[in-house]
């Protein structure tokens, strides 16, 4: 059982190899890719029912027990936020090779885009199973090499102008990362998060609240939190549909479980954190505010993500049971809905051959299952019943109603944020799908390997966004059961004792 | 991205060398060739591979292991290319028949091979196992498994250095002098 642990981490690094040995065959390279990432899905599924029948399942690399030894850790948590990233990047890499950006023409291997995808995998994986603050670190810095090479590959002046903000920005992040990670260690003499958990506690509250402060700052940047956000939306728009919905869906996200991982077993706090309730309202507003603003539909969909990541943060901001049990509900709709939104603007650009909101019209005549392909997350990311969004934030709302006034004002700014939401999608949805048909744009660059203005688009690339919407009205469907999962989860995390003895033993 | 798209690609040649900084394989100037690096290159080559060798293999009880012993072969490589040019050090993937992805990808294989190998002898993966043995010539042996992952390591490290020179080194002399008018 605890080799299984691994398997997310070390299946994706030997795909990797595998399918660089392996780069003269392109058939092979994308059989690796789905293949190894299907396996991880069942492994995560695994875990996941076993570490919710019994418990943290801890595998000491190695056999170095903790603190001394590195130890990969699933816990509920980390095991449901496993599986459900594994299944998106599933279907992102479907895609993908439906686009025909994976690889040079349809036969012609490239060495880069399936062992960097992998490689992306592992780094994600690494980023939930960890127990290990260094790890962490180490998780992050394999994720974002691999996505320097997606956001920046075959590319052209603005993708690298934009690429090149995005690689100033993470590598800032990671700088303060490390930093924070010296003074950690320094204070405390450890860097496992279970040793840390007894051993923070113990320093003076002055340097706690410097530690706590550092961290929210480093994941704040990574996730994207107002006023940290600005690198998003200039950043992911230019990336390939399938990139951006991959870094959407999962990247902002690692981030938010680094934030609720280190905050609730490092920092923990017995009353709503006033600090966290203001950036989360912020985000909220902010995001929601600028997505109103604009006109390109990967934008408008950016400044929502960062939106809703402030609807992450308030479950964690409350700091009960039941508010964190709230943010992991939210990231597991939150990570379907949000990629396959990307995916839908993928398929819409396709099809009109511009980004561009106002330039496009008529679309429910000419593409139905398209429209219907965006109805549906759109109306699940701004929450209607009785979508997956809907159960989410319900469950953030009756948190932050039963933990006090002023989480209940935040609450509010929620469901002013969840209809300015609905009022972007609206917007979006009456003018791109009603109105007058418009003729699709040509393609601005024919050169590139994006091929876009045309209605021929295969079956695998809508297979695989139908995919995901069917995973999000699976979680609405699911929503007893997996409410009380994220429920026990939220208890695990404030508890912190399972997680602790777990890894202590 | 429309707008952007219009100005013309200006940025394509910022990084171009200004004059050849690495001299090419056939030299078309004679007096660009340095005998002296050219022979200083040919009798430190072995020594350096030998020494990357030396470090790999130390590398689990004294400072080395797969990562630095991998740059230091590396480096071999650079000065060979460095005083050969293109015909010499970034060529010689080509001539032993073997892309630097190739390298990469088999170094990575070898290393995660190492790492599940324990659980076939039931013990954690990553574990480590130690083999004692009087060698000879060499005198007391200790040898561990995790060696094998430092190969691992060292391959790709190679393989990485050999793909940089390709692709950022003579790649670059490449479009320079194509680019040439």
């Amino acid at each position: 059982m605890t080799t299984l642990v691994t398997l997310p981490v070390l299946l994706p690094i030997l795909g990797a190899a595998l399918t660089v040995i392996g780069s003269r065959s392109a058939r092979l390279q994308r059989l690796i890719g789905i293949a190894v990432l299907a396996v991880v899905s069942a492994v995560a599924a695994v875990l996941l029912v076993v570490a919710d029948r019994s418990g943290p399942i801890v595998a000491e690399l190695g056999g170095w027990p903790a603190p001394v030894g590195i130890v990969l850790v699933a816990d509920r948590l980390s095991a449901l936020l496993l599986l459900i990233s594994t299944l998106v990047t599933l279907a992102v890499l479907v895609y993908a090779i439906d686009q025909r950006i994976t690889d040079y023409g349809r036969d012609t291997a490239s060495t880069t885009f399936h062992p960097i995808f992998l490689l992306l995998s592992t780094g994600v994986s690494l980023a939930y199973l960890t127990g290990d603050l260094f790890s962490l670190f180490v998780a992050f810095e394999i994720m974002l090499a691999a996505s320097y090479v997606l956001i920046t590959r075959r590319t052209n002046a603005s993708r690298i102008r934009s690429g090149m903000t995005y690689v100033i920005i993470s590598l800032t992040s990671s700088l303060l990362f490390l930093t924070t990670i010296a003074l950690v260690y320094a204070a405390t003499g450890t860097v496992n998060l279970a040793d840390l958990s007894a051993r923070v506690a113990v320093l003076p509250p002055g340097l706690q609240t410097l530690l706590a402060c550092m961290t929210i700052v480093t994941f704040g940047i990574k996730a994207a939190m107002v006023p940290l956000h600005f690198w998003l939306p200039d950043s992911y728009p230019n990336a390939p549909a399938p990139v951006t919905a991959l870094f959407a869906g999962l990247l902002t996200k690692v981030g938010i479980y680094a934030l609720l991982r280190t905050q609730t077993l490092v920092f923990p706090q017995d009353r709503p954190s006033a600090l966290l309730l203001v950036l989360a309202a912020l985000t909220m507003l902010v995001g929601a505010l600028g997505a109103l603003a604009q006109n390109d539909l990967n934008r408008l969909l950016s400044f929502l993500l960062v939106s809703h990541i402030g609807f992450m943060l308030f479950g964690l901001a409350v700091f009960d049971a039941a508010g964190v049990a709230g943010t992991a509900l939210y990231v597991v709709h939150h990570i379907t809905v949000q990629a396959t939104l990307f995916l839908v603007s993928g398929l819409i650009t396709r099809r009109t051959g511009t980004v561009a909101i106002d330039q496009m019209g008529g679309l429910a005549q000419r593409a139905p299952f398209l429209a219907v392909l965006f109805a549906v997350p759109a109306l699940t990311l701004a929450g209607i019943p009785p979508t997956s969004g809907f159960v989410a934030k319900l469950a953030l709302l009756q948190a932050g109603a039963a933990a006090g006034l002023s989480t209940a004002l935040v609450a509010g700014v929620v469901i002013v944020a969840s209809l300015l939401t609905l009022y972007a999608m609206v917007r979006v949805w009456i003018r791109v799908f009603w109105g007058t048909e418009k003729e699709p744009l040509p393609d601005a660059d024919p050169a590139d390997e994006l091929v876009v203005g045309t209605a021929a688009t295969s079956r695998p690339m809508y297979a695989a966004t139908a995919g995901l919407v069917a995973v999000s009205l699976a979680i609405a469907a699911a929503a007893g059961p997996l409410s009380s999962v994220a429920g026990r989860a939220g208890v695990d995390l404030t508890d912190r004792l399972p997680y602790v003895t777990a890894v202590l033993r | 991205m429309t707008q952007q798209e219009q100005t013309p690609l200006t940025w394509n040649h910022w990084d171009e060398p200004e004059g050849e900084w690495m001299l090419p394989g056939e030299c078309p100037v004679r007096t660009n060739r340095t005998l002296l690096l050219e022979m200083a290159a040919r009798l430190l080559f072995p020594t350096v591979l030998v020494f990357s060798v030396y470090l790999l293999v130390v590398g689990h009880y004294a400072p080395g292991g797969g990562f630095a012993g991998g740059l230091v072969a590396g480096l071999a490589f650079v000065l060979r290319y460095i005083a050969g040019g293109g015909a010499e050090g970034a060529e010689i993937g080509t001539r032993l028949n073997l892309r630097p992805p190739l390298l990469v990808g088999l170094g990575l294989l070898l290393a995660v091979i190492a790492a599940f190998a324990p659980v076939a002898f039931g013990r954690p993966v990553l574990a480590s196992a130690k083999y004692s043995a009087d060698v000879p010539v060499l005198g007391h042996v200790d040898l561990v498994s995790s060696l094998v992952l430092d190969v691992g390591v060292y391959l790709l490290i190679i393989g990485v250095v050999l793909d940089l020179l390709r692709s950022l080194g003579s790649g670059i002399e490449r479009d320079a002098r194509e680019s040439r008018p």
